[in-house]
């Protein structure tokens, strides 16, 4: 076995990126539709679905809380990944300063979110 | 037969180091029947035109894994690769890609060497077992677990094929990673937490990005990719649950 070998942190990220990367293969495309096209066009939805009072009873609920938080700061960690590994694959070997802006725009997003979250009350 | 034979153009990388400061590329005109793979392309160059032209093979026959190179920029093994697929087009023969050319199309292997020992490549008993107890018994499942991994033949396609290997020499790479799971799925072997300290490192699964370029190139269907994200899963539970681990994980 080699010696002086350093253990990676990449777990911590790459199950934040695999739990992102799953939620938006599967809710992705369907809250595309919903919120870019069904609800703009009145398409198929009763009027009225993304009301105000809606969403904000949906933001209040404990269950849709949890769903706007995981939707919103996994998909970015998903995201943060992708574009720095992306980099690196396309020749544009990432420093700590790219690291910092992809992962750190994700946490600050994740921790922007709680705080409106639940901010919004129960 | 109508065996008149046609010609195809064979553009090979060359590089002699006592000569040339870097790699550069010279066409030959070879006469091919439909039988011939570029491997003979090759071959023919070196008997005909020139004999300093340096590749390695043996078996002819897809087994041995010596004859890997990059053609038309696939690696591929130029032992079953026909010369007919390509005329009437130039074919490009090169050196196998994200490797030290040693000479020609001969690459430096010595790091894939040093990462094969690195995985012990070899079955660690979970115990020491005495000759009265007799032989191990291995179910079929068991036997299925790791069969797939075992058809490894070392032609190193997958490293040439592998952008993160080519950007991170350092990575174990695709077929070290299959040879260390076809162990650690051995029921007889009892070494996947001392592995799993190269594994979960950082020259690990982890530089892997999931590109699947190396099971597409395996000419033995062995899916490096599949290994490779199968322990980057047992990684990241190792990562995670090293504090509950009664051993305490691995470093």
């Amino acid at each position: 076995m080699k010696s002086g070998l350093k253990r990676s942190n990449a777990p911590i990220f790459w199950s934040l990126f695999g739990a992102g990367g799953m939620l938006s293969a599967l809710f992705g495309p369907v809250l595309v539709f919903i919120t870019g096209i069904a609800v703009p066009l009145g398409l198929l939805l009763p009027a009225g679905t993304m009301s105000y009072p809606k969403m904000l009873a949906f933001a209040q609920n404990f269950i849709g809380k949890g769903f706007i938080f995981a939707v919103i700061a996994l998909f970015l960690w998903f995201a943060a990944h992708r574009i720095y590994h992306s980099l690196h694959e396309i020749g544009i070997h990432p420093g700590l300063l790219a690291k910092l802006l992809c992962y750190g725009s994700a946490f600050a997003a994740t921790l922007i979110s709680a705080y409106v979250l639940l901010g919004l009350g129960f | 037969m109508s065996d008149t034979k046609k010609i195809i153009e064979i553009e090979v990388l060359r590089y002699q180091p006592e000569s040339d400061t870097e790699p550069h590329l010279e066409v030959y005109k070879v006469p091919f029947s439909d039988d011939m793979s570029v491997l003979q392309g090759v071959q023919y160059i070196k008997d005909n035109f020139d004999g300093s032209l340096t590749f390695r093979w043996s078996c002819r026959m897809a087994i041995c894994g010596s004859c890997g190179m990059m053609i038309n920029g696939i690696p591929k093994l130029s032992c079953e690769t026909f010369l007919r697929d390509y005329y009437p087009n130039r074919v490009r023969v090169e050196a196998m890609a994200h490797f030290p050319i040693e000479k020609d199309l001969v690459v430096d292997l010595s790091g894939f060497i040093g990462k094969l020992e690195s995985i012990q490549p070899y079955i660690i008993p979970r115990e020491a077992r005495s000759l009265e107890q007799g032989e191990y018994i291995q179910s079929p499942e068991q036997f299925n677990a790791y069969i797939q991994f075992t058809s490894c033949i070392n032609c190193t396609l997958c490293y040439a094929a592998c952008p993160q290997f080519g950007l991170n020499p350092d990575f174990i790479g695709p077929a070290a990673i299959a040879l260390l799971h076809r162990y650690n799925m051995d029921s007889r072997d009892g070494a996947a937490e001392q592995r799993m300290e190269l594994v979960a490192s950082e020259e690990g699964v982890f530089n892997c990005s999931a590109v699947g370029y190396c099971s597409e190139v395996c000419p033995k269907h062995v899916d490096p990719a599949n290994a490779v994200n199968i322990n980057k899963t047992n990684a990241a539970k190792d990562y995670f649950l090293r504090f509950l681990s009664p051993k305490g994980g691995s470093k």
